[in-house]
């Protein structure tokens, strides 16, 4: 009951800003910028001060319009990205030690065996042209097995608990549909047991019997493994389903966060407001 | 004897920025509901009625006032400004919530539906199986729509499942928004008698009804809203 109320994941002022700032727009003061975008000096200032828990078990929806930054973040968090500012702490690592300030070297054992990760855009997360049980295989390297019986035992287990046929398992995910792409991606992710999950718009695109399906694997996952998640959807539908809890963005920064249909009910932010009235 | 909810000074606005407006939809609401009762509560429509049971389940933050309930886990807490952990919580392990509607996953059948709602409590797979067709039964949705989607339900069984997924958590309190809207009579006698027997099985209950009549003799006390207040 105790770990019910102890965040795992906690991110502090996370910034991150491509381009150096100028005098106009250091402060970051909205009168100062373009949503999130200085006029004078080109800067982007993709997230400008996110700040937020994550609890075990738990499903965070991230919403917000295309630009705000939802992207960046988890970009951030998966270190694909230095970011500008602020830091980020698990739980289980070194007593919630700033992962962001650790080496490169270190970086890359948190992302392999704290984090998995379903990128927006399958291209990122997947080597098109391996299989799909290499790239489950590239992983599980990654984190450091070596038994290639059990890697490739594990990779078609994965494999089948996302429903890819078993005879289709040494194809290139090009030859895939976007669907079986993503739940490739989400076995990949899977594969080193992490104990946070990073979903970015896992179900964008995809035709809406196989969003049910992936929604369905994704509370499963939730479920039966206990697994932390962070859900990002510009698709509302998809957080209500998902989520407990929710953060909306809005030009990098967080402007409201609440329980799910407090956030669709009783939006607060006169952005949630127009967010959520104009799906109504 | 002993008060299991109690609402002090409740009032709920609305602030719809694009049209700068504001809708007061409860205004200075105090009652309190013991252990055990079960409390009715009627007015007309736009009165206010959901507002209150939505600001106690938090699905609407109350804009002044406190709501006192009394957590087997935390104790007395103020629903208002607990944690939204501790409100996850609570919906999952202690405060039950029915409405007219069945909000559900999709391509999820009723059997799953039920089943879910103990996995979630972090129940085994068996003893939630076991539980949830005990419930189903108990409740006489016919065997043979646990496999279907409810999507194509009539009314009276969408409900029954709808209560048989609050009820399976054995929660402390259960609010019921309008749980016998659009439903014809011998439906409406069957949620009575539902709710006959979660009473005598002592649980906590408030209620909306749109026909209070239908609840006599059940319903330990009733609460009148007229435009927000408490009459
Ligand atoms: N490498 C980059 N260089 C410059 N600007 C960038 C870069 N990557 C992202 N941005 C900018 O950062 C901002 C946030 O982008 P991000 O991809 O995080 O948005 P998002 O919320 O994920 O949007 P979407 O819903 O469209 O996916 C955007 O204005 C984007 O143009
Ligand atoms: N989410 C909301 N946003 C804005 N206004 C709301 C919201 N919910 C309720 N209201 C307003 O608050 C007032 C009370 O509404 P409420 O739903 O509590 O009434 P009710 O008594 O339950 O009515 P009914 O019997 O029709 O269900 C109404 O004027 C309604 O328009
Ligand atoms: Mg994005
Ligand atoms: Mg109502
Ligand atoms: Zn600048």
């Amino acid at each position: 009951m105790k770990d019910f109320q102890t965040p795992i994941l906690v991110v502090q002022k996370l910034r991150k800003q491509f381009g150096l700032g100028c005098d106009h727009c250091r402060d970051m003061k909205p009168e100062h910028l373009e949503k999130n975008y200085c006029p004078k000096c080109g800067t982007v200032y993709a997230c400008r001060d996110v700040s937020f828990e994550l609890y075990e078990g738990e499903i965070l929806g991230v919403v917000g319009e295309s630009g705000s930054g939802k992207s960046t973040m988890m970009q951030c968090l998966y270190f694909d990205q230095e970011v500008t500012a602020g830091t980020v702490s698990l739980r289980s690592y070194k007593n919630g030690k700033n992962m962001f300030a650790e080496s490169a070297q270190q970086k890359r054992y948190i992302r392999n065996n704290m984090f998995g990760m379903v990128y927006q855009n399958p291209i990122m997360g997947l080597n098109m042209s391996f299989s799909a049980i290499s790239n489950i295989a590239e992983k599980l390297i990654a984190a450091g097995n070596r038994n290639v019986a059990a890697m490739s035992n594990r990779g078609q287990d994965l494999l089948d608990e996302v429903n890819i046929p078993l005879f289709r398992i040494k194809e290139p995910p090009k030859n895939f549909s976007g669907g079986m792409q993503q739940r490739v991606q989400i076995a990949k992710a899977l594969s080193n047991n992490p104990p946070i999950l990073l979903l970015d718009e896992v179900t964008t695109g995809l035709d809406l019997s196989v969003q049910a399906n992936v929604l369905d694997l994704i509370k499963k996952i939730q479920r039966e493994l206990n697994i932390s998640m962070i859900v990002v959807s510009h698709d509302l539908a998809v957080v209500r389903m998902l989520a407990d809890r929710t953060v909306v963005m809005l030009n990098g920064n967080i402007i409201e966060s609440g329980l799910t249909d407090q956030i669709l009910e009783d939006p607060q932010h006169p952005y949630t407001q127009e967010l959520v009235y104009s799906l109504l | 004897m002993p008060v299991l909810l109690e609402i002090k000074h409740l009032s709920k606005s609305f602030t719809i920025h694009s049209i700068n407006k504001e809708i007061q939809a409860s205004q200075d609401i105090s009652f309190s509901l013991n252990k055990g009762e079960f409390i009715g509560i009627v007015g007309k429509s736009g009165s206010g009625k959901s507002t209150i049971l939505k600001c106690i389940y938090r699905s609407y933050l109350a804009s002044k006032g406190e709501i006192w309930y009394d957590s087997a886990e935390f104790g007395l807490i103020n629903m208002v400004t607990a944690k939204e952990r501790q409100i996850t919580y609570l919906r999952r392990y202690e405060i039950g919530y029915v409405s007219q509607f069945l909000n559900v996953m999709p391509r999820t059948n009723a059997l799953e539906i039920v089943e879910q709602a103990l996995l979630d409590t972090g129940n085994g797979i068996e003893y939630s199986r076991e539980q949830a067709t005990k419930i189903l039964t108990h409740f006489e949705l016919d065997e043979s729509l646990w496999d279907s989607y409810p999507n194509n339900f009539s009314g009276g069984e969408k409900l029954r499942l709808n209560i048989a997924r609050a009820m399976v958590k054995r929660p402390r309190l259960l609010l019921l928004d309008e749980p016998t809207a659009s439903l014809d009579n011998a439906s409406k006698l069957r949620v009575r008698e539902l709710i006959e027997q979660l009473k005598s099985e002592g649980t906590t209950m408030l209620g909306i009804f749109h026909d209070i009549e239908f609840m006599e003799g059940v319903c330990d006390k009733q609460i009148n809203i007229s435009q927000g207040k408490l009459l």
